[in-house]
């Protein structure tokens, strides 16, 4: 039988039965066209939590306080509850560190904050004028934190601009307004770009370190000591002198007890990247099963489709169809029902990824090797659930098959 | 040419063995128009399958054109089926929602023929049985019984067979049409010297051939039958 006539007899009979074979190609395109969107949902999202991650700036090193331990007792309060960070180590990494664009400490807490009339409960960053290169911070007005201002102490802040929302409505411009955090007039001397992401940078007022310790915390202490290393290349290094000088500062020689930790921002979007990845299988997975649900319905109509036919089975063998050729007809069938749906599915998929990206709603990424790996499967669905029916077929006897009412 | 020495046919059914032929012995010269009658139940039907390469006979041997085929697979009787026969079924059998000219040229597609040669041999075998030209194109469920017939005919003649073996072709017919049907397989006879095998158990339709094989209980008798 010639692959033309194998066409033209396909075409005859998924067209005699246009409904049914309609439905049956659905299955298969809703199959194929969830697959499409949620391993797109899933690329497109890892792919934007990274961005967001190295959006709060390159070359990210961040030292954290260890865990604190009472001395009597083996219950930990977790990293970062020690108060293991001061000013002497800031000073330090900042005059000994080697390869780096820049060194912030930070030290944050959460207070109630009053102005215009509106209250809300937000993190307030006390931090250095190097804060804004280190994590990349823009102004959408004013000015950031001066030196002078971190000599004097002022009581000036520059807010997020979704504080700026909470407190002053959208799109204002409060520069020269003041503020009352935890009761203590401040000064608005700028509003930082919207950054979005992860770890909100966008919900915050920022204040001079001195400030906070003197003024809110009363205690030198910090909460986290921001490098940015000068490029990706010396990371490694700027991480292993920072231990070093902390060690050193800290007095400990064995670096398994050290009171604080060093995070590397690869590390985090490495990790980030991992639980994105196992939640694009995961989302691929739950996809699957309706194109597997998919696949049988196209199992099931080759079934109905056999038994209905077997008079015109028992035919074709009399008129000396072998096997092969009745086997490849009704396989062939199959397989044209799972690639028209793989082929409508990719397309409805891909728009479907992309009117969500369209109204922001969830970033989504389609990649090649999804459209390619669907369009594999639909095409091995045809063959796997149509083998089965177009073996029966091939293997009717042909007497009996013309006599079938 | 058809020989077929000692044919026997045992079916078992559900354990018990059933001899529905008990050694059938004939011959068929190539240009004969032949009669198989019998009532049923007699094992007219079985011969058929076996005489069409559909089945297989328990014992004895066939010959076609001189090649021994009993012992044939599948494929193989599938292969003779293609190139040797010719079939005619009571009930038609026709694609349905397939134009005339596609039911005729549809053995061709296993030959691997192409298109515009199997359109014009199907064509031509309309033309033979008298199938009006402009009907060629209508869909085999517009057409009326005696016209299915005749694509059927058509059909059977279009791989040039040796044989055509027709069961029963006038029994979906009422007697007018019957007669056309039969003086069809008459002519294709007298004028293309074509072998014609018809199983029947009316004797209106076997004396249309020159020679009528009595069958009664899987055995071949001399006597005519009194038909129904």
């Amino acid at each position: 039988m010639k692959l033309t006539d194998i066409f033209e007899e396909t075409y005859t009979a998924l067209s005699a039965n246009k409904s049914r074979s309609g439905l049956t190609i659905l299955g298969i395109v809703i199959g194929i066209s969830s697959v499409i969107v949620m391993v797109a949902i899933g690329q497109g999202s890892q792919a934007s939590i990274t961005s967001q991650i190295e959006s709060m700036g390159s070359n990210l090193i961040a030292v954290t306080p260890g865990v604190a331990m009472s001395s009597n007792s083996r219950v930990s309060s977790g990293w970062g509850s020690a108060q293991s960070l001061d000013n002497d180590d800031l000073e330090r990494l900042k005059a000994e560190l080697v390869g780096v664009k820049g060194v912030a400490g930070e030290l944050s807490g959460r207070y109630q904050v009053i102005a215009n009339g509106n209250n809300t409960n937000t993190s307030v960053v006390g931090t250095e004028p190097a804060y804004a290169i280190v994590k990349n911070l823009g102004l959408a007005s004013g000015d950031f934190i001066s030196e002078q201002n971190l000599r004097n102490a002022s009581r000036v802040a520059v807010l997020g601009p979704t504080v700026v929302e909470d407190l002053f409505g959208e799109g204002a411009d409060p520069v020269g307004e003041t503020v009352k955090i935890n009761g203590l007039k401040f000064k608005i001397i700028g509003v930082s770009e919207s950054k979005g992401g992860l770890m909100n940078q966008d919900d915050a007022i920022f204040i001079p370190l001195t400030t906070i310790q003197r003024s809110l915390v009363g205690r030198n202490r910090l909460s986290t000591i921001d490098i940015a290393a000068e490029s990706t290349a010396v990371m490694s290094s700027v991480e292993e002198q920072t231990k070093a000088i902390l060690l050193d500062e800290h007095d400990i020689a064995n670096p398994d007890e050290a009171d604080f930790q060093v995070m590397n921002q690869a590390e985090i979007v490495e990790a980030v990247s991992n639980i994105t990845a196992t939640l694009t299988l995961l989302l691929a997975a739950i996809a699957g099963i309706s194109l597997v649900v998919g696949g049988i319905g196209i199992m099931n109509m080759m079934l109905t489709t056999v038994t209905e036919r077997t008079r015109e089975i028992g035919l074709r063998k009399a008129l000396g169809a072998k096997r092969i050729d009745i086997n490849r007809q009704f396989l062939f069938e199959a397989i044209v029902l799972t690639l028209l749906g793989g082929i409508i599915g990719i397309t409805l998929g891909s728009l479907i990824s992309f009117t969500i990206s369209y109204f922001d709603l969830i970033q989504t990424k389609i990649s090649v090797l999804s459209v390619v790996l669907a369009f594999g499967i639909s095409a091995a669905i045809g063959i796997v659930f149509g083998y089965y029916p177009a073996r029966r077929a091939s293997a009717l006897n042909p007497i009996e098959a013309l006599r079938y009412e | 040419m058809i020989e077929v020495k000692n044919i026997k046919k045992t079916y078992t059914n559900g354990g018990i063995p059933s001899e529905v032929l008990k050694g059938l012995s004939f011959r068929i010269d190539d240009g004969e128009f032949v009669a198989i009658m019998g009532p049923s139940g007699s094992g007219k039907s079985t011969i058929m399958h076996i005489l069409g390469c559909l089945d297989s006979p328990t014992e004895g041997r066939y010959f076609l054109d001189g090649n021994d085929v009993s012992d044939l697979s599948d494929d193989e009787l599938a292969e003779i089926r293609r190139k040797k026969i010719g079939f005619v079924f009571q009930s038609f059998n026709l694609l349905p929602r397939c134009s005339a000219l596609r039911n005729v040229s549809l053995p061709l597609v296993y030959s691997e023929t192409n298109k515009e040669e199997r359109m014009a041999q199907a064509e031509q075998c309309l033309e033979d049985v008298g199938f009006l030209k402009e009907h060629f194109h209508n869909l085999s469920n517009q057409l009326s019984g005696g016209q299915m017939q005749r694509v059927a005919i058509a059909r059977s003649l279009v791989n040039n067979p040796s044989i055509i073996l027709a069961d029963e072709p006038t029994g979906n017919l009422d007697s007018a049409t019957g007669k056309i049907v039969m003086n069809t397989f008459r002519r294709l006879n007298t004028e293309e010297k074509r072998t014609i095998v018809v199983i029947t158990h009316e004797a209106e339709v076997a004396k249309y051939s020159d020679r009528t094989i009595y069958i009664k209980d899987g055995l071949i008798t001399e006597e005519p039958i009194k038909g129904k």
